[in-house]
């Protein structure tokens, strides 16, 4: 039920904001994190954005995924 | 480092230590993870991995759920919920025994969509189960926040929301024994890592706040297994990616805002002191509990050969179910923790069912 996944922001208006993950577009609340920006990646839990992640946090999570492909 | 070298040296620690190792998996999403990645079958011997309470839904009483259920009968009523909620039996139904007898229960991804349909609705009243962890809570905060400033009379929330440090301190307190605990990642995204502190300062256990990929499991339990080889106690991030120390300061304040702490039962555990919360008097006007004061509830009674409460507790494992695997089963659950996805009898049941 913890579960959260990463997103992707790419329409923002106020806190609403529509998100793509893997490819699959939802609608989102951002209310809950400071300052998203179009183009950030969050977490997203029970439709709500509950943490933001860097750039580097991206690229992290990506090798992770490429190194358990292996 | 890979993480054939991260597996290498966990193998390497734990022989060191030369004595079994249990860590317990606060959370259900790491039990699963652990399942599936296989990683529990690559461990080394001396190692054991125990699940704890961190299921929401196996922890939730039923007389909560007899009140859902009651609610849920009521006229001009809609009960909406996460989809894991719907098949946990209750003393006498399910929601979803309920829903086929006519009730009016729908299954939501985010408590977004109760609330929109409330606001669209206002002749219906909308009451939405507020069940989960601290990374369930601030988003429910936020549609009680947002029903009360836009005067959406018709929104409730039924809250059994709990809080999961308070829960670590009272199985420390009980019979179990742990030696580290692999912390909850998606809990510490919005609590931090400090509400932990006080378990490796009185307690003297290591804690880890550890991801939910197979890597950042491996990892995060070699962390756990060096402090117990340096005979450290202190609390660890692995899943900094995603946790900072401080965790998410404005999800906590709404937390905070809307809600006040209590106590409250966990199934099979009991009452545990300070662990639930219960939405404030300001907000009273959306809460459900104070919605119908006169319902007529079921004396609430598990099925006494459920071992449950001893299964969330880490003192007994699924095999030790008499009913594991011959009258439980997740197309006939007995206990909650049969039902969730992340019930530990379920995951036993998915990936390690004995025959
Ligand atoms: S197997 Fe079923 S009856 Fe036994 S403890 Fe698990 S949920 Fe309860």
């Amino acid at each position: 039920m913890c579960l959260a996944v990463p997103a992707k922001i790419i329409e923002l208006d106020g806190d609403n904001a529509t998100v793509e993950i893997e490819g699959v577009r939802r609608s989102s609340n951002v209310a809950l994190i400071d300052d998203a920006k179009i183009g950030d990646y969050v977490l997203l839990h029970a439709g709500f954005a509950i943490q933001k992640w860097s750039e580097e946090d991206v690229k992290e999570f990506y090798e992770l995924m490429s190194e358990m492909d292996k | 480092m890979s993480i054939k070298d991260h597996i290498k040296k966990v193998k390497e620690i734990s022989s060191g230590i030369k004595r079994p190792v249990k860590l317990m998996e606060v959370c259900g999403t790491h039990t699963v993870s652990a399942f599936r990645s296989g990683l529990r079958s690559i461990l080394p011997e001396n190692l054991l991995l125990l699940s704890g309470p961190g299921c929401p839904v196996c922890v939730t009483p039923n007389d909560y759920l007899d009140m859902a259920i009651a609610i849920a009968k009521q006229p001009d009523t809609r009960v909406a919920t996460f989809g894991d909620m719907i098949r946990v039996p209750g003393t006498e139904s399910s929601l979803e025994y309920a829903r086929a007898q006519g009730a009016d229960i729908q299954v939501v991804y985010s408590p977004l969509e109760a609330l929109k349909y409330a606001q669209s609705n206002p002749g219906r009243k909308v009451v939405f189960l507020g069940v989960g962890f601290e990374t369930t809570t601030p988003a429910i905060a936020w549609t009680i926040k947002n029903a009360f400033e836009k005067s959406t009379a018709n929104y409730y929330v039924l809250s059994a929301h709990k809080i999961v440090p308070p829960a670590m301190a009272a199985l420390l307190q009980g019979e179990i024994k742990v030696d580290g605990f692999i912390c909850p990642g998606h809990v510490s995204v919005i609590i931090g890592a400090r509400p932990y502190d006080f378990i490796s300062r009185d307690y003297h256990i290591p804690c880890v706040v550890t991801g939910f990929e197979p890597s950042d499991m491996v990892v995060g339990i070699e962390m756990l297994l060096q402090q117990i080889a340096d005979e450290r106690a202190e609390v660890e991030i692995q899943y900094s990616r995603s946790v900072k120390r401080e965790g998410n300061p404005e999800a906590q304040a709404i937390i905070r805002e809307v809600f006040e702490e209590c106590d409250t039962e966990w199934r099979g555990i009991g009452v545990i002191p300070q662990s639930g919360l219960a939405i404030r008097e300001k907000f009273a006007a959306h809460d459900a509990a104070l919605l119908y004061p006169a319902l007529e509830l079921p004396a609430p009674a598990e099925n006494p050969g459920c071992i449950c409460g001893e299964i969330l507790k880490g003192i007994k494992l699924p095999y030790d179910c008499k009913l594991f695997n011959t009258v439980c089963s997740p197309s006939s659950p007995v206990g909650a923790c049969m039902v969730s996805g992340e019930g530990t009898c379920a995951a036993y049941f998915k990936y390690a069912k004995r025959s």
